[in-house]
């Protein structure tokens, strides 16, 4: 499997699915009973034939609500769970093989993953991923100082890991699961439960450990700020299926349904007021102090509303924006799925095109 | 292959190392759990004793002093015998925490065995003093030779070993079904009268013998005890070595076939 440039992408996913087997019953001691005699499930889809590449050393972020498919599409991944069919390849391995070779080249960090040990400093945890990753003491040496300094850990390893706040032991983790340079990290929710500040390290580490070695990074977070920070290129996953697959830049394009004018008149003409401009577009907000009013008007009116609104009002600043992103990625999820999923064509060639 | 060995031990020690720092933390409590667990053996001995002194001095060839050697060093082969339950098993699958160690690139089992490994370099530590005050209060007698400390001294490991594989291969039943409790006590009555561990095998029903001799229970119990004090000889200290290399075999290759199907079943919850 390789690229269009000859060189075989660093995950490389082709119809993966996962079903899970559900129990499904009534409320109520009937029903419990009935369960006793007959047990009644239903097959969900959690992922549901999706595929993708990633060369390596890119920063891929996954987007997508709560049961969307992400999570289990990094297990997969990562090896810990099993396909129910479909083709993974990371790093030329077959993740659900989980061979020592391969498990030694990546890492998980996940909110909830507890590697270090609790009643014990972090360094001491750092010395059994040593020895279980079998690296050379002088090398283990140095990328830990380096990671402690990058995460600014400092004093903190030193300190028995029960006495950290969920900051400063979600850094303490991340540096444990780096210490045997993963080539391909799989980053669930990292920042999940961080404050602004620690959550802004994270993102800054993450970034600089991708820019020293070159790794390739997939990324779930419910934190758009993650994903601005770090990707370039986005992953839309709902209901197990890529909505999305593409730059970022281009999310707002291909799904946002409006644009928002923001339009600020010159001295004396907005009356000392609030100037109607209702007339253009749906009046958002307006600022009093900045005699700034924002108009959201349909994506396609844009130019014309704009040539209107120069034409007719003394225009002292205008600028056209999409919405915020979480409001794109609301729409995705509420739209339509924009490519037939009965197609045999894959999702990301669908859907990358329009991103260039 | 040197070096891999050496990777193993490596492994090993600093999962010792770790478990021994942290179970020193928690020296005191481990100090009364040990304390509490004299209790089992104390009552046994105390019943045996008194239905020795009843039929005349001995039961079942043993006497008092027999019978007082033979809970002693019960106390410690327990200890020995405490490994990660098909209990853990059930929490880790259903926590989540699974998850974590199946990402590291080895075999859960490795981490398992060697942090109980460390574990029981504090209790043997522990044991000593406890082993000296029982000593004093019953008066145990042993013929005990140079050929059957070394043989206990590898026996109460090979116990750990074959313990440790046959209660993980029985956690891999909470891959198929979370809320194994019923069975896995199905597993520890058979263990508690076919071991050695309620009473010495040598009172039991010569059938029963036979049958015990064919499972693993008293490789893991009787035999390390008997193999210090109960005056084997040195075929029947060798057997019970092989025997128990057997088990550890059967043990691993079990282990391993129903890890690598059942790890497929892993759902990955809350974690």
């Amino acid at each position: 499997m390789t690229t269009s440039s000859g060189v075989a992408p660093a995950v490389h996913v082709a119809g993966l699915r996962k079903t899970f087997e559900v129990p499904v019953r009534d409320a109520g001691l009937r029903a419990a009973a009935k369960s006793v005699v007959r047990r009644e499930t239903r097959e969900v889809a959690a992922v549901d034939g999706v595929s993708f590449d990633v060369p390596a050393g890119e920063v891929v972020g996954f987007l997508g609500p709560n049961g969307a498919g992400k999570t289990t599409t990094l297990k997969m991944l990562s090896g810990l769970l099993y396909p129910t069919s479909g083709e993974a390849l990371v790093l030329g391995h077959v993740p659900s093989k989980r061979e020592s070779a391969f498990l030694r080249r990546i890492t998980m960090v996940m909110g909830n993953r507890n590697q270090l040990q609790w009643d014990l400093p972090a360094l001491d945890s750092y010395e059994l991923i040593r020895a279980i990753y079998r690296l050379p003491r002088d090398e283990f040496r140095r990328t830990r100082d380096e990671l402690i300094e990058l995460l600014d850990l400092g004093p903190l390893v030193t300190k028995p890991v029960r006495q950290l706040s969920l900051g400063e032991r979600m850094k303490a983790e991340t540096c444990g699961a780096l210490l045997h340079r993963p080539a391909v990290l799989f980053l669930d929710e990292p920042t999940i439960g961080l404050d602004v500040t620690a959550q802004k390290r994270i993102r800054s580490f993450v970034a600089e450990y991708n820019a020293r070695t070159g790794a390739t990074v997939l990324l779930t977070s419910h934190y758009m700020a993650d994903v601005q920070a770090l990707c370039k290129r986005v992953i839309v996953i709902h209901h197990g299926r890529i909505l999305y697959d593409g730059a970022l830049a281009a999310l707002g394009e291909r799904f946002a349904a409006t644009k928002t004018i923001e339009v600020t008149l010159g001295d004396g003409q907005a009356g000392g007021g609030r100037p109607d401009l209702s007339g253009y577009g749906e009046v958002i907000g307006y600022d009093p102090d900045e005699g700034r009013t924002r108009l959201r008007v349909p994506r396609a009116d844009a130019p014309r509303v704009t040539t209107r609104l120069l034409q007719d009002l003394p225009i002292a600043d205008l600028t056209i924006e999409d919405p915020p992103i979480e409001d794109v990625i609301e729409q995705v999820f509420t739209s339509e799925a924009p490519s037939d999923p009965s197609s045999e064509e894959p999702a990301d060639a669908r859907s990358r095109a329009p991103a260039g | 292959m040197i070096a891999s060995a050496r990777s193993w031990v490596d492994i090993y020690l600093t999962e010792m190392r770790i478990a021994i720092q942290q179970q020193l933390q928690y020296r005191v409590a481990n100090y009364f759990y040990m304390i509490g667990m004299i209790a089992e053996p104390v009552i046994y001995l105390v019943v045996w004793t008194t239905v020795a002194e009843q039929q005349g001095g001995a039961v079942g060839g043993l006497d008092s002093g027999e019978l007082a050697a033979y809970y002693i060093v019960w106390t410690l082969v327990r200890n020995m015998n405490i490994v990660f339950t098909p209990f853990g098993w059930e929490n880790r699958i259903r926590e989540g925490t699974f998850s974590g160690e199946l990402l590291r690139p080895m075999h859960p089992i490795h981490y398992d065995l060697g942090y109980f490994a460390g574990w029981k370099v504090v209790v043997i530590l522990l044991w000593l003093p406890l082993a000296a005050v029982l000593s004093l209060l019953f008066h145990p007698t042993a013929t005990i030779t140079p050929l059957g400390v070394v043989t206990f001294a590898i026996a109460i490991w090979g116990a750990y070993l074959i313990r440790s594989l046959n209660q993980s291969s029985l956690g891999m039943v909470t891959f198929w079904t979370t809320r194994v409790g019923p069975v896995f006590d199905i597993y520890f009555t058979a263990e508690l009268l076919l071991s050695g561990r309620l009473v010495p095998m040598s009172l039991m029903p010569d059938w029963v013998q036979q049958i015990a001799w064919l499972l693993p229970f008293q490789w893991t119990f009787g035999f390390p005890i008997e193999a210090l004090v109960g005056g084997l000889s040195p075929e029947q200290l060798l057997g019970g070595l092989a025997m128990q290399a057997l088990w550890i075999a059967i043990g691993a290759v079990v282990l391993r076939r129903m890890f690598s199907i059942a790890v497929r079943r892993y759902s990955a919850v809350g974690g």
